[in-house]
């Protein structure tokens, strides 16, 4: 584990920002930290970021409890990110490199590394003020991993991005998440979870509703729905025998009883000499996962909280 | 090096390396300079146009002539009369024509004189005017009456307060004790105002600018608030330093080497008060001499190193509310007002009771006023060359580090949950409550 949560509460006067949340992020992962807006992600993450103290709970980086050097081993880029505009590209880096702990001339390297590596060596005297808004995201990236953290805490990290310099960034998340680089990323755009993500929290109202592996997560949540294509025609005890969902020319989504029941559609058909053109399990999305984890929640809640007054 | 140490010199040099820092630091000398030229030229301008006055004495208490003067050249017509004058200052010969009717008797305690012109004289040389005759009827009265004229200036006696200590014997002033140590009083009181809203301002905008440009949430996830707050105060304290000591250094070789450039007499340059009173004819060599005896009477080793205290303490209590100010504001200008104005009355308060305090520095206001913290960096320091009592000092500067100790503190506490908040309007009672969050 590079990261552990553990019963962590952070309240502000009556306020429960953060209730007894409890979750591990493994090494090497890329980590979904999810949830609706005032869930409590910003909370959470300014408490692994040291920024504020857990009320109670505790949380570890590496098996060792948050401290005052925990700093210098998290990156961590906000999403409401900014930069000192009357300074220069490299004065910068400088600066935010040093006060991650790194000497001048390891800095100087770091910098001179990630600077050419963007092709954007020249940019060194220039004044953060003159860059574009996507230029300058391009700086706040470097900023965040120039001190090479094991932990990097990404919040909204492609907003404000270009396709192609949000593909540059996620290669580049790709390239440390291979080198060993573990990634806490926070996002409301769910397709992105799907694509860069393997482990996920879904937090709502300051708890912890949802925790896993995305693979297993995404078959805790499944309906059982197939969708099946072929040529000809069905057999016309089909519909008798399986719940057809969706019914298109060729194409229909059915819904079975369990997962072995695939197999029996499969046999079926092919008894009969259907030709199978198309044969899928439907999972669901994270969109839908997202949906309907956080709205049963606050639907019960609400529900509760109807019932009590 | 430390993270402290970084911030403050990332905070220093960005602000050394402005260009309003290298402007403000080389134009105020300057600017000072014109303002003292210009003040000095206003104060010493008498205008070019020339008068020409006709005098007209029916009273023959001109023995003496008026001397020509302040741009007035006197004119004295014989026989000629009043209405052939006027005429003439009709026709453009003269501006005016100055009649010193006949004296009814020498018992007159009040003497009219006319001057016949449709240009009033300005009030200046007019009231010279009448000093210049009011002496020339006096004497006349004098030799009219055979008085004698030395046993009369006998009957003018100057009297001087000269103040004695029964104590402390080292003590003793002469009669010009008192208004000297007001004015030293008064510069430092005011120069301390002055720094501790200026740098003051300059931390809570600087704090503000962090909060809006939202690098803040970078920042406190690499550095404590509370390094990055103090950070703030000693960098930008550093730069008011290099400021002054720049401005001394200016101002030093400004002052050497302007004689050269104007050959005008540095002397009368730096007392223009008593320069222009020694022009007036009121003022000997003895009095300017006492002045500076005065000068050097005072204790000045220990009214700087006080004065140096006490701006550090009132530099880091002033700075340190005012950078918790600044994080509790973030974008909305407007509300600024409501949270600037409860700093800012202690200092102002301080202020006025400064300029009571040089007049009367022993009232029990201007004694509480120098202990009482918030308003001792200001009110002390001008109490200093008044010499008040040891205790009182100690006690003054005990209680002041303790409390830029404890303002520090406290504004760090307020800082670290303002500069994250944002979108709400804030009120004291809210700030109140930040205090007792933990971590």
């Amino acid at each position: 584990m590079i990261l552990s949560i553990q019963n962590v509460v952070k309240t502000y006067g009556s306020y429960t920002a953060v209730d007894h949340v409890t979750f591990d992020v493994p090494k090497g992962s890329v980590f979904g930290l999810l949830g609706p807006n005032g869930a409590g992600k910003t909370s959470l993450i300014r408490m692994i970021t040291t920024i504020t103290g857990p009320d109670s709970g505790a949380i570890f980086l590496n098996g060792e409890k948050l401290n005052e050097r925990t700093p210098d081993k998290i990156g961590y880029m906000p999403e409401e990110r900014g930069l000192y505009k009357k300074m220069k590209v490299g004065e910068h880096l400088l600066y935010l490199a040093q006060l991650k702990g790194l000497s001048s001339a390891e800095a100087n390297k770091q910098i001179d590394h990630w600077l050419t590596k963007f092709a954007i060596k020249d940019w060194w005297s220039k004044k953060i003020e003159d860059l574009s808004k996507g230029m300058q995201q391009k700086i706040q990236f470097i900023a965040t991993i120039v001190h090479q953290p094991p932990l990097l805490i990404l919040d909204e990290p492609f907003t404000g991005l270009d396709p192609i310099n949000t593909n540059l960034i996620k290669d580049e998340i790709r390239q440390l998440n291979a080198a060993g680089t573990s990634i806490i990323f926070s996002t409301h755009r769910m397709e992105q979870v799907e694509e860069m993500c393997d482990h996920i929290v879904l937090i709502n109202r300051g708890k912890n509703v949802l925790y896993g592996e995305v693979k297993s997560i995404k078959n805790q949540f499944k309906q059982n729905l197939y969708r099946l294509e072929w040529e000809g025609a069905l057999p016309p005890d089909f519909g008798e025998r399986f719940a057809i969902v969706e019914q298109e020319n060729h194409a229909v989504t059915v819904r079975l009883h369990n997962e072995k029941e695939s197999n029996d559609l499969l046999r079926h058909l092919i008894q009969k000499d259907i030709r199978i053109t198309h044969f899928e399990e439907i999972l669901p999305t994270f969109d839908e996962i997202f949906i309907r984890t956080v709205e049963g929640e606050n639907g019960a809640a609400d529900h509760q909280a109807a019932a009590k007054s | 090096m430390s993270k402290l140490s970084l911030i403050v010199k990332r905070e220093y040099l960005t602000r050394v390396r402005s260009r309003s820092f290298i402007l403000s630091t080389l134009l105020a000398p300057l600017a000072f300079v014109l303002y003292l030229v210009v003040v000095v030229w206003i104060s010493s301008y008498q205008g070019n146009d020339r008068q020409h006055i006709a005098v007209l004495d029916q009273s023959g208490v001109l023995k003496e002539r008026l001397p020509d003067d302040r741009g007035v050249r006197f004119d004295y017509p014989a026989n000629i009369s009043l209405d052939s004058l006027k005429k003439a200052v009709q026709s453009g010969s003269y501006d005016g024509v100055l009649q010193i009717p006949a004296l009814p008797n020498l018992a007159v305690k009040k003497q009219t004189v006319y001057y016949h012109s449709d240009k009033q004289l300005s009030p200046e040389i007019g009231s010279w005017i009448e000093r210049k005759i009011a002496t020339r009827i006096r004497d006349f009265k004098i030799d009219s009456l055979r008085l004698d004229r030395r046993s009369l200036e006998t009957l003018d006696t100057e009297v001087a307060i000269d103040p004695e200590s029964i104590v402390d014997k080292s003590n003793e002033g002469s009669e010009y004790t008192s208004v000297i140590a007001a004015v030293i009083g008064g510069v430092i009181g005011f120069v301390m105002f002055f720094m501790m809203t200026f740098y003051g301002q300059m931390v809570m905008r600087s704090v503000m600018e962090e909060k809006v440009n939202r690098i803040v949430e970078v920042m406190v996830s690499t550095v404590k608030p509370f390094d990055l707050m103090l950070g703030k105060i000693l960098g930008a304290g550093a730069v008011g330093l290099t400021q002054i000591l720049c401005w001394v250094v200016i101002y030093t070789g400004l002052a050497m080497l302007m004689p050269m450039f104007l050959g005008v007499d540095m002397a009368q340059m730096q007392t223009p008060a008593a320069g222009a009173a020694a022009a007036a004819g009121e003022v000997d060599a003895d009095k300017i001499g006492l002045v500076l005896q005065e000068l050097s009477r005072q204790n000045w080793w220990s009214i700087i190193t006080l004065a140096i205290i006490y701006f550090l303490g009132g530099y880091f209590i002033f700075t340190s509310l005012f950078a918790a100010v600044g994080s509790a504001i973030g974008e909305d200008m407007g509300q600024s007002q409501s949270l600037v104005f409860p700093i800012m009355l202690p200092i102002i308060i301080a202020l006025y009771i400064m300029m009571a305090a040089i007049r009367n520095p022993n009232s029990g206001l201007a004694v509480f006023a120098s202990i009482f913290p918030l308003f001792s960096p200001v009110v002390m320091p001008a109490r200093l060359p008044f010499h008040p009592p040891w205790w009182q000092v100690g006690l003054s500067v005990v209680l002041l580090i303790g409390s830029a100790f404890f303002f520090v503190w406290l504004a760090g506490r307020i800082y670290r949950v303002g500069i994250l908040l944002y979108g709400k309007k804030v009120t004291f009672k809210e700030i109140g409550k930040w205090m007792f969050y933990k971590g």
